[in-house]
């Protein structure tokens, strides 16, 4: 009962948030230099077709009722059509979104992979040289721009050493941009290197509050082998935390897609969001925002559903 | 008895040591401080004593190798890199150390009032953080940046707009912890007003949270408006930060121009980890919470 209550404030909170960045995203729309019908008919377009144009759009109407108009469109899966691809954004996204997708989560499966050993190595290792190196270079990594580490990589390993090509797959489907795994290495390794810093702190973090908690001492006191209160409840035990991290983690994510996408030139909605930016397509922009901030807020939400129902201990976690 | 063996024996009460002292115990985050103080003496005194044009371009000295004449070489249009450096590092650190106060100030006063206020106030001004959050601070800057295009000043407002949230979380929590206090209980029993409470006695004692905030929040302010002038949206030429120096960067790796790309890259992370390191040993020294 008291999961259920905590789930039904939760998810209620979590729609008013996703309201609010709604009103943010439409004053954002209206705030824009000539509005969008300028956007649509161009800078030849006469102050009559504009008038017209308004008039049919409703946009002469009171903002409240525009307002209202542009939620009914958004539940309605219509996010607008884009200045410069003529093309409804929301088709825009359904093509590039699941490139993005695809870059990203390998870029996770992989970093993951790594940090994981890594945080709980260091954990049983605290303080010892090892610990100390790995920790530098988590902090080091943690203030280094993912633009930083990719131009570099470009300029190790296709310029110096001519392992891989400097662009990303071009393909227009996520099976063809699978078919040139090459080329897919540095985009999916510049993301997963900031993943490793990041994460392989948290995994260390929570190995070592598990390594302090009274069940350890228990296990140990009953006979049980290291490695395997180690691997048997450790390590279950600080995944939780890790893996619920993942969802406050979305806008790192989509960041660092953005960053990646615009370094490898990979045609996902990153780089579509780039290029709205160099050309002021703000329909396609202000799409984009929405798609990701209601990701951002139902990843934290997840994060907290996930933290709450594997950990009983964990209470009250509102605001 | 001398002071030192009355100490030994616990018969003069052990006071925790004064910050400056605890800070200095902290090795990483004295070194932080120095590597901070010289930027700074780098990038605004620097430029005395090297004295480079950055504003005319100067054709007949592109792309060169570094060299006793140009230690870290030229750029695409013939700009000195060391002195490029400076040039840009005064935007980055201006810019960042302006953005990051601009940004633990309203996020201050926002937590606070949240905090104190209690009740539905606080949770609609909270649920306004929550959507703050929900938006990627890199995204929000990029559309206004293509909106209008941002000055040095502007760039600041702006990246002081999007980043409040965090110290606003931080501060509230704080609030809540002191409001109830009996200080705080006389002050209101006595009649005085709810901004006296707020201004005499909320923040006065809340001020480790908030200068540990500030720190971090300037590491976090300069890596982004890296981030937004790497993207080409930041400060616009002729002026320059260290994001900025490197949107070329890719042109510039591929005919293995390293000069250009790994100094200013060098530089933004020297200077966040620097500044991370002064929070870190800040919020030791203070022993208050902020980022794990």
């Amino acid at each position: 009962m008291d999961t259920l209550l905590y789930l039904t404030r939760r998810i209620a909170q979590a729609l008013v948030v996703i309201l609010i960045v709604t009103v943010v995203v439409f004053g954002l729309l209206h705030a824009l230099p000539g509005g969008p019908a300028r956007g649509i008919l161009g800078q030849q377009a006469t102050p009559q077709q504009i008038t017209l144009f308004n008039h049919d759009q409703g946009l002469d109407r009171p903002l409240p009722v525009q307002y209202l108009y542009y939620l009914r469109q958004l539940l309605h899966g219509d996010l607008g059509t884009s200045y410069t691809l003529n093309e409804a954004v929301s088709q825009l996204i359904e093509q590039r979104l699941p490139k993005t997708l695809v870059l990203t989560v390998l870029s996770a499966i992989i970093g993951l992979s790594l940090a994981i050993p890594l945080g709980m190595w260091q954990a049983v290792r605290r303080n010892k040289p090892a610990d100390y190196v790995i920790t530098t270079l988590s902090f080091v990594a943690y203030s280094t721009p993912v633009y930083f580490l990719g131009l570099v990589l470009v300029l190790v390993f296709t310029q110096v050493l001519r392992w891989f090509p400097s662009q990303a797959p071009q393909g227009d489907t996520v099976g063809q941009v699978f078919a040139d795994p090459v080329a897919l290495v540095l985009p999916v390794v510049t993301g997963a290197a900031s993943m490793v810093a990041a994460f392989s702190r948290y995994m260390r973090a929570a190995t070592l509050e598990n390594l302090s908690e009274d069940y350890v001492r228990t296990a140990r006191a009953g006979g049980s082998r290291q490695r395997a209160i180690l691997f048997k409840h450790v390590f279950r035990n600080s995944l939780t935390p890790v893996i619920a991290m993942l969802g406050y983690y979305v806008p790192v994510l989509f960041g660092g897609a953005l960053v990646v996408e615009q370094l490898f030139n990979y045609p996902g909605m990153g780089l579509l969001f780039w290029s709205a930016a160099q050309s002021s397509d703000y329909p396609v922009l202000l799409g984009c925002v929405l798609v990701i901030s209601v990701a951002t807020v139902v990843g934290s939400l997840l994060a907290d559903i996930v933290q709450r129902v594997v950990d009983p201990r964990v209470k009250g976690g509102l605001v | 008895m001398s002071v030192q063996s009355a100490r030994r024996w616990g018969l003069v009460a052990q006071f925790p040591a004064p910050l400056k002292a605890r800070f200095a115990r902290n090795k990483l985050a004295v070194a932080g401080l120095v590597v901070v103080a010289l930027f700074f003496l780098f990038c605004f005194l620097g430029p005395v004593l090297y004295s480079t044009d950055q504003v005319h371009t100067d054709l007949t000295q592109v792309n060169l190798h570094p060299s006793g004449s140009h230690w870290l070489g030229t750029d695409a249009v013939g700009h000195d890199e060391v002195g490029r450096l400076m040039y840009g590092g005064k935007v980055s650190l201006l810019v960042g150390l302006a953005a990051g106060v601009l940004a633990t100030v309203i996020g201050t006063l926002w937590g606070a009032v949240a905090g104190y206020a209690g009740g539905w106030i606080d949770a609609v001004m909270m649920r306004v953080v929550d959507a703050g959050i929900a938006i990627p601070a890199l995204f929000i800057l990029l559309v206004v940046s293509a909106i209008t295009t941002p000055g040095v000043t502007g760039l600041i407002v702006i990246l002081g707009l999007v980043s409040w949230l965090v110290p606003s979380r931080l501060v509230r929590a704080e609030t809540l912890t002191l409001k109830s206090r009996d200080y705080v209980l006389t002050l209101r029993a006595i009649g005085g007003s709810h901004s006296r409470a707020i201004t005499r006695h909320i923040l006065p004692n809340s001020v480790s949270t908030i200068v540990v905030a500030a720190t971090f929040q300037v590491a976090d302010a300069i890596l982004l408006v890296a981030y937004v002038s790497y993207l080409g949206l930041g400060v616009q030429p002729p002026s320059t930060d260290w994001g900025g120096m490197l949107s070329a960067g890719l042109t510039a790796a591929y005919s293995g121009r390293w000069w250009l790309i790994v100094p200013p890259g060098l530089a933004i992370i020297l200077v966040v980890c620097a500044f991370n390191a002064v929070g870190d040993g800040l919020r030791d020294a203070f022993d208050v919470k902020g980022r794990g």
